[in-house]
């Protein structure tokens, strides 16, 4: 589905992505963790081709095109699709208008994923306009399950989000790379950036990879990596190098 | 039921229409329509609600003298007197509501004035209701396509009483050639309401004009909007002024502008006057392509007690904003035309669902314009 070949980023001029690695095939989620200001933001932007983010060298590789060079808008109709860490407001633009114009105009979808996310209330609302924490994570997957992305990335699902909602969430999460299928009918996949792990109640990930001053300084089970970090510290698993 | 204007062009039709003009007089209490100097049709359906040509009404109701010249001061300017001159030399032009003690229209009345062959129009409106009527009125300006050039001067008289309400649309759809000078002011009885919608989303070349709401009446209410798009070679001059005079009352002044190359000024005023006043100004521009906005708020307070602020923002779309539809599949050209039309999107509370589906529709009508 994604491999990324030696990957390099820059922004504003400094390198904050070195020689990434990646491979996530069909039916497959991926984690993705690491310290705070590690670069793993940096990576998903990277990866759907927002502008600032400069790709010096390396590829990305995704359903077998190279979109190295693809403009963001191509890549989330070829099925990328993102949930943003910290989205942008949108004055005067209704979140219900918001999602017209992205699925076609499919208003009896949109009514049903609305109240499935308990979000039937916001539609008349300005996107993201004093939505709290958890409101925006829950209007962030509406629009996915509008979008219905082939390859999700999720940047920190489960942050500030309350003990009831973070089961929605990672529910709907689940739906949305198709956990909830047979591994043979499972097609989705995705990437999900967490610090808790706590997605991993909802979801089995098939990989986690923990990202440090911009490399990918680890693979391998992401319950492990938690594991070892809430133990001893992300020193540790930088030292271990495996 | 015979046409409320015949001998027009399909195309012209179809602007009276995007001005908010409905041929079916069934979506509407009454309809006054005025192409160039001469006027068609004048009527309305609602008991209690009068629309008449300014001249008739003069002629029936005496005591209307009083209302005519008072608000606007004839010696105002070279426009104004313009106005008066004609008005001496060709006879009364325009109309006159009048909303008797109680009336309401739920669908709007409707005035149309329309430009087609002569290249000065003048109108003189009287719009009056009486204490708790509540009067809705849209107004479509249009001058006939590939006009060369042509001037329209209007003067506006508004007198909202006791407990009453106004609401006046405005939508212009006038040409490349054409200069338009509206005069026009309001005074607001005790607890009146004034509602003001200015919408001008197609090519104009010079639009002047700086109403006037006098609040004297005690918590009276005056709330000006405008949506105001100016392509290259538009020039709009557009001011709103609020005088806080009665204890209590209170204004809001909201433009929201864009340019694709041609020009805006916002002159907003609010004066807090008396007592208990509140007033807010909210400016809001959007540079689509060099041209200009230019925003001047001012807030006036005379007293302690009054509460008056201003917000005023111009620029281009942020980028993190066209992106963020960008990740969801909208192409650029989408992902901006989707933002400005949430840009333009005013809710007016007051209005009826039916004028704020014209003001919609012809926001949604410019859209490919953007
Ligand atoms: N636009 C930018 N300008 C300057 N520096 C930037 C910019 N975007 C990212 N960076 C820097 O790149 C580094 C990686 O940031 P990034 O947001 O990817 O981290 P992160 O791993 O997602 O952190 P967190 O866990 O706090 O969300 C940081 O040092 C950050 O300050
Ligand atoms: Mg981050």
């Amino acid at each position: 589905m994604l491999k990324i070949e030696d990957l390099h980023v820059s922004v504003e001029g400094k390198e904050v992505l070195h020689d990434i690695n990646l491979h996530i095939r069909e039916g497959e989620t991926h984690v993705l963790m690491g310290p705070n200001g590690s670069g793993k933001t940096s990576l998903l932007r990277s990866v759907m081709g927002f502008s600032g983010y400069e790709i010096t060298s390396g590829s990305i590789i995704f359903k077998g095109i190279d979109i190295t060079n693809l403009p963001l808008y191509e890549r989330a109709r070829y099925g990328m699709g993102l949930m943003f860490q910290r989205p942008p407001t949108i004055s005067g633009l209704k979140l219900g208008k918001l999602l017209m114009a992205t699925s076609g105009g499919e208003i009896g979808e949109i009514g049903r994923s609305a109240s499935q996310m308990k979000m039937a209330d916001f539609l008349d609302r300005d996107v993201n306009a004093g939505f709290s924490g958890g409101e925006i994570k829950r209007s962030e997957v509406l629009q996915l399950l509008i979008q219905q992305p082939d390859f999700v990335m999720l940047d920190e699902p489960e942050s500030g989000v309350d003990l009831e909602n973070i089961a929605l969430i990672g529910h709907s999460i689940a739906r949305l790379v198709e956990k909830d299928r047979h591994i043979i009918d499972r097609h989705k996949s995705g990437l999900i950036i967490t610090h808790t792990g706590y997605i991993l109640d909802y979801l089995d990930a098939d990989a986690g990879h923990m990202l440090c001053d911009g490399e990918i300084k680890c693979h391998g089970n992401p319950r492990e990596i938690l594991k070892v970090i809430q133990e001893k510290g992300y020193q540790e698993c930088i030292r271990c190098q495996k | 039921m015979p046409e409320i204007i015949d001998d027009i062009s399909a195309e012209d039709r179809k602007r009276l229409e995007l001005s908010g003009i409905e041929f079916d007089q069934q979506k509407r209490s009454g309809t006054f329509v005025q192409r160039d100097q001469h006027i068609h049709h004048s009527s309305s359906k609602i008991e209690g609600i009068e629309m008449l040509p300014l001249d008739i009404a003069m002629n029936k109701y005496g005591w209307l003298k009083d209302y005519y010249w008072n608000l606007v001061d004839r010696e105002k300017d070279e426009y104004t007197r313009f106005v008066a001159d004609r008005e001496e030399k060709e006879g009364l032009r325009g109309f006159v509501v009048i909303a008797r003690k109680g009336s309401k229209n739920i669908f709007p009345l409707q005035s149309c004035l329309f430009m087609q062959k002569a290249e000065v129009q003048t109108v003189h409106n009287i719009i009056i209701a009486e204490e708790g009527a509540e009067l809705h009125l849209i107004t479509g300006c249009t001058s006939s396509i590939g006009r060369e050039k042509g001037t329209h001067y209007g003067i506006t008289e508004i007198y909202v009483g006791k407990d009453a309400l106004i609401s006046t649309t405005m939508i212009h759809t006038w040409g490349e050639n054409i200069d338009v000078y509206p005069r026009s002011a309001a005074k607001v009885d005790e607890n009146g309401t004034f509602l003001s919608n200015y919408v001008s989303l197609k090519p104009v070349g010079t639009v002047q004009m700086y109403p006037v709401a006098d609040l004297t009446g005690k918590n009276s209410v005056a709330r000006f909007n405008s949506v105001v798009l100016a392509p290259k070679g538009s020039y709009l001059d557009l001011g709103q002024r609020a005088l806080l005079n009665g204890e209590g009352s209170s204004a809001e002044l909201v433009s929201r502008m864009i340019t694709s190359g041609g020009t805006v000024i916002a002159r907003s005023h609010i004066a807090g006057i008396s007592e208990n006043t509140k007033g807010h100004i909210e400016c809001k521009g959007l540079i689509l392509e060099d041209g200009i906005i230019h925003s001047v708020p001012e807030v006036e307070g005379r007293l302690k007690n009054t509460e008056l602020t201003h917000e005023a923002a111009v620029g281009k779309i942020a980028r993190d904003e066209i992106e963020y539809l960008m990740a969801r599949g909208l192409d650029e050209e989408e992902a901006t035309a989707t933002i400005i039309r949430g840009f333009l999107d005013v809710r007016i509370k007051g209005l009826p669902d039916s004028l704020q589906k014209e003001i919609d529709a012809a926001i949604d009508a410019a859209e490919s314009g953007f």
